[in-house]
């Protein structure tokens, strides 16, 4: 997932909100990973925004990509420059309101921003857990997750809802907590990877790993793998893009010039883009923590997770209402993996709608302002507030 | 309510589950919801009206009715309704048995093509005919086949499947207004809403 934390037009926003922690799974307790490896203690930094209502029925969970963070909507200062990332969709008033719906986003386990992950000291150690930290798969995020929501407190999701590996952590939740779920919204995403999206994040993962500084993982006390990361990130953003998007965003023009430097200067507007967004993203993002989520990413695959490489016998335990949305324009989790997803739910006799949303600018477009996706989340929401309701009282 | 649609939904009992194909705004599911409290899903092609129909609180699937149709296990509906389809599908008999397969019972209605104006359009001015219920020009229009409701009741035979029920009916395109024809159906009415179920 880009950047595009861009303040709401309508300057309407949930307001301050405090970044918090949980810790648990403290040895001798620790949790137990699919790889077989133990972790403990494991904190998972999340934010919450609105108020659980007296029965408990409305809480939603976001799940964020690959590059995000617990702080999906408001600011955390009055000063704050810019809001959290899905600011857009989640706040009052808006896709998901949180004057009606009790909202929970974390940080996902393995990443590095406030969750554990391997830039977290390791306590055996006492010094970073580097690539001695154990892979983590989307399974585990979504365990650790629920083990989050156990603590809040909150006893079924009203929706679960992300995009792209949000997505897949959705998907996994429906299969992994059948119970506790009673609708999901997954977006561009997939039940698993393409061999496209493997290649794409293994050129990633191998720029890191060239850098000189990465040194195996062991480069928190001296010069950080920046360049690599840097890289990893451009590859990225070009498979965020689109091949339409690009031409409208860039086309051939230069930048800051009339002609060629004839020297390995950033001439065109997209390597100027490139190189922007790969610098940024070295301030905020660990580099071990990219090939920790991208490899979870790659490994997930719900079919053969849960039954014998069929899609169908992985959702028949999922009892979740769905609302799967895809892009036209997305080529990393294209609409043929979202309709494969429909397909499988269909023959499980799951409710479930679709809608392919015409839009130019790719796999991003989950992450931008449109109005048809805040719409078609409201309405899906009101819906299942609605039958939920009626469910309750008919009991 | 639009007539025929609320014809259709006099042939559904109330508390089932339906399927529609070719659901376009929601209105005939909405309808069905609302009053009969069925539990609807609905097919579109068009990314617009899903999105609607998702907006008003419906569960629809955007995609090809002719596909889509093909994923559902056998008797997952109780009815599966094709209203003023069935002249714009390409292989109507395998639709029909899809759509039987699906489905417990089926619902299906067209424009009559037998209509008296119809014929005296052709007759009279040697044009393809361009009325209320097909409103197109010969080169623009979706509807590729032309069914009248004695060719429906022969389509009945040829593929295998019975005609429980039929409503011949008069109305206007977007008809709210409209009366059931007894006395020669397939001169009298504008549509024929059939209700059916495997031979």
């Amino acid at each position: 997932m880009s950047e595009y934390i861009e303040h709401d037009r309508s300057g309407n926003s949930i307001g301050l909100v405090e970044k918090k922690f949980f810790t648990f799974v403290h040895p001798p307790n620790e949790m137990c990973l699919e790889s077989g490896a133990r972790l403990g203690p494991v904190t998972l930094a999340y934010e919450t925004y609105g108020t659980l209502n007296r029965e408990k029925s409305n809480a939603i969970l976001v799940c964020h990509a690959l590059s995000g963070n617990s702080h999906a909507a408001g600011y955390y200062s009055k000063d704050d420059p810019s809001p959290g990332w899905w600011d857009i969709m989640v706040g009052p008033g808006k896709g998901i309101d949180t004057d009606k719906y009790f909202v929970i986003c974390s940080n996902i386990l393995g990443s590095c921003m406030g969750s554990t992950g391997p830039c977290s000291i390791d306590p055996r150690t006492n010094r970073p857990y580097g690539l001695n930290f154990p892979l983590v798969t989307i399974g585990d995020m979504v365990k650790a997750q629920k083990a989050l929501l156990d603590h809040l407190g909150i006893e079924n999701l009203l929706t679960v809802v992300g995009g792209s590996i949000g997505g897949m952590q959705v998907l996994e939740w429906c299969a992994r907590y059948p119970d506790f779920v009673v609708s999901a919204i997954p977006l561009a995403t997939t039940t698993r990877h393409s061999a496209l999206a493997i290649a794409f994040n293994e050129v990633a993962r191998q720029a890191i790993m060239a850098d000189p500084n990465w040194k195996g993982g062991n480069y928190y006390e001296g010069p950080k793998p920046d360049t690599g990361l840097a890289v990893a990130r451009m590859i990225g953003h070009i498979t965020y893009l689109s091949d339409e998007a690009m031409r409208h965003k860039f086309g051939r023009r230069l930048q800051g010039r009339e002609k060629f430097s004839f020297d390995f200067d950033a001439d065109f507007q997209v390597e100027s883009y490139l190189r922007h967004q790969g610098n940024k993203f070295v301030e905020r993002f660990d580099a071990n923590a990219f090939l920790y989520v991208t490899k979870a990413a790659d490994y997930y695959d719900l079919p053969s997770q849960h039954d014998s490489g069929s899609a169908v016998k992985a959702f028949s335990r999922a009892r979740a209402k769905f609302l799967v949305v895809s892009f036209t324009s997305d080529w990393l989790y294209p609409t043929y993996q979202s309709k494969a997803m429909v397909q499988a739910m269909k023959k499980c006799g799951l409710d479930v709608s679709f809608c392919e949303i015409e839009a130019e600018w790719g796999h991003d477009a989950f992450l931008l302002p449109n109005v048809r996706l805040t719409s078609l989340i409201k309405g899906f929401l009101a819906r299942i507030t609605k039958e939920t309701g009626k469910e309750k009282n008919a009991v | 309510m639009r007539f025929d649609l609320e014809k259709i939904a006099s042939f559904v009992l109330p508390g089932s589950t339906v399927l529609d194909l070719g659901c376009g705004d929601g209105d005939l599911l909405s309808y069905l919801e609302r009053e009969i409290g069925v539990t609807g899903t609905g097919i579109e092609k068009s990314e617009t009206k899903v999105a609607h129909c998702i907006e008003r609180g419906l569960s629809v699937l955007q995609g090809d009715i002719n596909k889509e149709v093909l994923d559902y296990p056998d008797g997952a509906f109780d009815y599966v309704i094709l209203s003023r389809t069935l002249q714009q599908v390409y292989d109507p008999a395998g639709l029909i048995r899809s759509l039987l397969r699906v489905g417990k019972r089926g619902i299906v209605s067209f424009p009559n093509f037998g209509h008296w104006r119809v014929r005296m359009q052709l007759l009279g001015t040697g044009y393809a005919p361009v009325t209320r219920q097909l409103p197109y020009e010969w080169y623009d229009t979706p509807n590729i086949r032309v069914i009248t409701l004695k060719d429906f009741r022969k389509f009945s035979k040829d593929v295998g499947f019975r005609i429980l029920k039929m409503a011949a009916i008069s109305s206007d395109f977007n008809g709210m207004d409209g009366h059931t024809v007894i006395f020669m159906p397939n001169l009298r009415a504008t549509y024929g809403i059939f209700l059916i179920e495997k031979g």
